[in-house]
């Protein structure tokens, strides 16, 4: 091991996203300090660019091999080149987003991209984690930057509430995976994942072990919005202003299932008979619930927050199914299903009358005849998330089953089956609602913020654009390829 | 030549929706004259696909096993964009583009959001042809499935009274049958290593597949190609759509949709699947047989036209059923005649209900009487159709039933016996409906004024007519043309079965 500068100077080459996160959330922090609230336009335009930068340069470093930095702490590999890259680019949407909603809410403050940005960077320790220590430090930057999200509107009881149940539900959940590190630890000497791996390898195991392990999972499942550690979820989509629960529903996925990916497959792959009864029930469980529970919404926000448990089902039938086509079918599942749900996210936003938000299902009414272009959009999200072909999301579909049939668990792609036939059932409530309902007033004019967001995700969810999806499933067998 | 012509019959009318789309953007839709526009490039673009399909027609050469025009490109998760045809792909898709003109031609009384119905319209079409042609499993399930969002929206716009229900019911019917192919699509994939159709029919005449899996990827396909036919038990989503969904939709839906179910059977589980295909004759027979007589006897009671020819549907895919899992030569011809000629006639019929439902906005029989007096061409057209839906000879409808009959008679007799009284129960609901509707004199007084084809319906009929009797009194030159296809499927078939 380097001496601790020359490990540092060495380290920062590779840690290059981060630093520019860092370095923007402590000046913009600077920033607002001495300019106030009028300083909240342009560090959201500048967050928005920021972020943009560090998916870019995320990608632009990639590495040939794996990269330990800080002393092994961390490390920068495909799959976490791969999950940066679209956290940044989700991030960066949904804060696109919400600095033009809080624009029109008066509620405009120069907290909101520092925030984004400090969740982002915690995602990205997350995905980059190589230690029971930076794990931990990642899961609950992310997290303390969240409740903070979830509480935005301070004046209003429900989003308070949203905070406060998320804090404590979630700081429940930080402690599990506290207390599972420690038994992970406590038998096997060591907080490394490649010590844990060969400390496993060398025979290490036993009921703490397991335990450990599924604590940790338990917690990792609570991050996701997992069934059945989902309850917080729709109330916390629902009190949240809804470009953060737009945020909520998109880039922590990906991290928290990146991090549970290299959990399992790096020091834990030994023990995948255990771990796969527990991410398999986990994946059950949350496709069927997640469907279900949705049928009987009528706030979209909540309804989302279901068809966002019913999605980490899918994504985690892949993780389940193992190492053969698992991981790049989850990869590919979550790199479709974020700009279907940003962009639907986006549409609830547009759905303005008269400067009040109206997110029910009823809202929906005549879409098609007012506004055919919205309508249409709002059609392909759906149908994309609803893995109908032939919208991208049916390509997620397909390779989560094909992983796991492929792994021996037929009877678990026919359960996700009937579950996204179920889905299909609430999705094309909101379907009806917008085409077949008689009209009724016409919305605002959608910002060009909102335009911009939706129209880009309507087109990723296209299958004109099938080649690119191709090339979405290149790129994950790559990161895949060079992980682990 | 060598250009692409499957690739540019399917997509053709998917560019039109595209085009019409770009107008739209543009225009705006503001002036008076852009529906009727719309209308207009819509029926030409239909036309010119069908035109397009006639070359495509005549570049197939029905002598040669195997499939045709085939057009091989690398694509997209492990599979090829891969197109073909065998002749009775290419019998499947010339009947799409047939069919789809006249639709439009229906459809001119559509005032609602014109360009949206027609881009749908034409969306379906792209999405009808591509399954026909598709020799990829993935492709293929593209389609197949890509099929109910245009139906979908087309039923819960324009439909009647009930038609959000009736949307849900379809859409979500099919689709659990569907997802539950997917799932045995991705096994096939990785039992046998490749999705393409050829390759997986090369591999089931070669290896095949264990008779023990068989039964499972059997039963998936059935549940997605069963419920689309659809057969009995899980037909209830038909009558509710065939009421509901506009004129047009309703024929596509009773001469296109319904013909996917047969091409299905006919594609997958005979050729691929003949171990169970063989197992589950006895069940598919009696399924059958269920359908015909059970189906004709709910036509005969029915208050609701469009109702009555939705169930005589039923009856008249349990022929198709019937035939195919004969397996024997005369019973696959029969089934792939009866599609065509199913799907010509109850074309037609939807056709004729919705001219007088253009005119009364009601499709209930009780409502009608007496009508030749008033509408003698549109009872002489009528009466055709009728007959072939009875199968008459000499229309279209009777080498189908005959054929599919002698097939099975071959395996059992005794089904063969009760399915034979279909024929006579179809004559009685059928020529019923036509005498209280069209014969003695009329009493409704509202039917005072009902005037006869105009010159829209006409253009509209007149190729129907010709098409029914063509079939009804030449059969040998359909048959000729599907003969190699059905042969390649009965060896298939039979070459496995014990």
């Amino acid at each position: 091991m380097n001496a601790p500068l020359t490990d540092f100077l060495a380290s920062a080459a590779h840690a290059r996203p981060e630093l520019l996160l860092t370095a923007f959330a402590l000046l913009a922090i600077l920033a607002g300090a001495w300019f106030r609230d009028k300083s909240a336009a342009p560090l959201s335009g500048l967050g928005v660019a920021v972020l943009l930068a560090a998916g870019v340069v995320a990608i632009m470093d990639r590495p040939l091999a794996p990269v330990e930095i800080f002393q092994g702490s961390l490390v920068v590999d495909g799959l976490s080149v791969f999950a940066k890259a679209l956290i940044a680019w989700s991030s960066a949407a949904t804060l696109l987003l919400g600095a033009d909603h809080f624009a029109k809410t008066n509620e405009r403050r120069f907290e909101f991209p520092v925030m984004i940005v400090l969740a982002t960077l915690g995602m990205f320790v997350m995905v980059s984690a190589r230690d029971l220590i930076s794990l931990y430090v990642g899961v609950e930057l992310q997290s303390l930057s969240a409740y903070v999200l979830a509480a935005w509107r301070r004046d209003d009881a429900r989003s308070s509430e949203a905070g406060l149940k998320y804090f404590v539900l979630s700081a429940i959940a930080s402690g599990l995976l506290l207390f599972g590190s420690s038994f992970v630890y406590g038998f096997t000497g060591s907080i490394r994942f490649d010590a844990i791996a060969s400390a496993i390898a060398q025979g290490a195991h036993g009921v703490g072990l397991i335990f450990g392990l599924v604590l940790m999972l338990c917690a990792l499942a609570f991050k996701m919005s997992a069934a059945p550690f989902h309850m917080w979820t729709p109330d916390v989509y629902e009190g949240a202003p809804t470009p953060v629960t737009a945020f909520f529903a998109a880039a922590p996925k990906v991290a928290a299932v990146a991090l549970m990916m290299r959990i399992l497959y790096e020091p834990f792959a030994a023990f995948s008979d255990q771990w796969r009864q527990v991410v398999v029930a986990l994946s059950a469980i949350s496709m069927v619930w997640g469907s279900i529970a949705a049928l009987l919404q009528t706030n979209l926000k909540r309804l989302m927050a279901y068809s966002s448990i019913g999605n980490v089902g899918f994504a985690l039938m892949g993780l389940a199914a193992g190492q053969g086509q698992g991981p790049t079918s989850a990869l590919v599942y979550l790199a479709l299903y974020l700009p279907a749900t940003i962009g639907i996210f986006a549409l609830i936003l547009a759905m303005r009358r008269e400067g009040a938000a109206h997110e029910t299902v009823a809202d929906l009414a005549g879409l098609g005849q007012k506004r055919p272009w919205m309508a249409s959009m709002f059609t392909m999200l759906l149908f994309s998330i609803a893995g109908i072909p032939p919208f991208a999301g049916f390509i997620g579909k397909l390779l989560v089953f094909r992983a796991a049939v492929d792994a021996n668990l037929a009877w678990l792609a026919v359960v996700g089956g009937i579950a996204a036939v179920i889905a299909a059932g609430y999705y094309l409530r909101l379907l009806a609602s917008i085409w077949f309902s008689p009209s009724q007033q016409t919305l605002q004019p959608a910002s060009s913020a909102i335009v911009v967001t939706a129209t880009s995700a309507a087109a990723l969810t296209f299958p004109v654009l099938v080649l690119v999806l191709g090339a979405i499933q290149q790129w994950a067998e790559w990161a895949v390829g060079r992980s682990f | 030549m060598h250009l692409p012509w499957l690739s540019i019959v399917t997509f053709l009318p998917a560019a039109g929706a595209g085009l019409i789309l770009l107008a739209r953007m543009f225009l705006r839709g503001q002036d008076a004259g852009y529906d009727a526009g719309v209308r207009l490039l819509t029926l030409i673009i239909t036309i010119a696909t069908f035109l397009i399909s006639l070359f495509a027609f005549a570049m197939f050469d029905p002598g040669v096993q195997g499939f045709q025009l085939v057009e091989n490109a690398p694509w997209a998760f492990g599979s090829r964009y891969h197109l073909g045809v065998d002749s009775l792909g290419m019998t499947l898709i010339l009947l799409t583009t047939f069919l789809t003109p006249l639709c439009i031609l229906a459809s001119w009384t559509i005032d609602k959001q014109v360009a949206t119905y027609m881009v749908l319209f034409l969306v379906l079409e792209t999405l009808m042809i591509g399954v026909f042609c598709a020799m990829d499993l993935i492709l293929f399930y593209l389609f197949f499935e890509g099929g109910l969002i245009p139906m979908f929206i087309l039923i819960g716009v324009w439909g009647g009274e009930r038609r959000v229900y009736a949307a849900f019911k379809f859409f979500l019917y099919t689709l659990l049958g569907s997802i539950l192919m997917l799932v045995a699509i991705v096994a096939m994939i990785n039992i046998a290593g490749t999705s393409s159709i050829p390759e997986l029919m090369r591999y089931a005449a070669t290896r095949g597949f264990d008779p023990n899996v068989q039964i499972w990827l059997w039963l998936a396909f059935f549940a997605s190609f069963a419920v689309k036919l659809p057969m009995w038990p899980v037909h209830t989503w038909l009558p509710d759509a065939h009421v509901e969904a506009p004129t047009a939709a309703s024929v596509v839906l009773a001469a296109i949709l319904l013909k996917m179910g047969g091409y299905g059977f006919l594609r997958f589980s005979l050729p691929i699947f003949p171990d169970a295909s063989h197992f589950f004759t006895p069940m598919m027979f009696a399924l059958s047989v269920i359908a015909i007589v059970w189906a004709s006897l709910v036509a005969f009671r029915q208050l609701d036209m469009k109702k009555l020819i939705a169930y005589s549907s039923v009856a008249h895919m349990g022929f198709v059923t019937l035939g195919i899992f004969s397996g024997t030569m005369q019973g696959i011809q029969g089934a792939i005649y009866q599609m065509l000629s199913h799907g010509v006639i109850s074309g037609a019929l939807f056709l004729c209900v919705g001219v007088i439902y253009d005119r009364m906005h009601t499709r209930e029989i009780a409502f009608y009487g007496g009508l030749v007096n008033r509408m003698p061409v549109y009872a002489a057209v009528f009466m055709l159709f009728t007959l072939g839906n009875v199968g008459l000879p000499g229309t279209s409808g009777f080498p189908g039933e005959i054929l599919t009959m002698v097939g099975a008679f071959q395996i059992n007799a005794w089904f063969v016996a009760v399915a034979a009284t279909g024929v006579i129960l179809s004559a009685v609901y059928a020529l019923t409906l036509y005498r209280k509707i069209t014969l003695g004199v009329i009493i409704n007084a509202k039917l005072g004024g009902i005037a006869d084809l105009e010159s829209r319906e006409w253009v509209q009929f007149v190729p129907l007519v010709v098409a029914t009797l063509a079939m009804g009194l030449a059969p040998h030159y359909v048959l000729q043309f599907t003969e190699a296809t059905a042969r390649a499927i009965a060896t298939a078939y039979s070459g496995a079965a014990p």
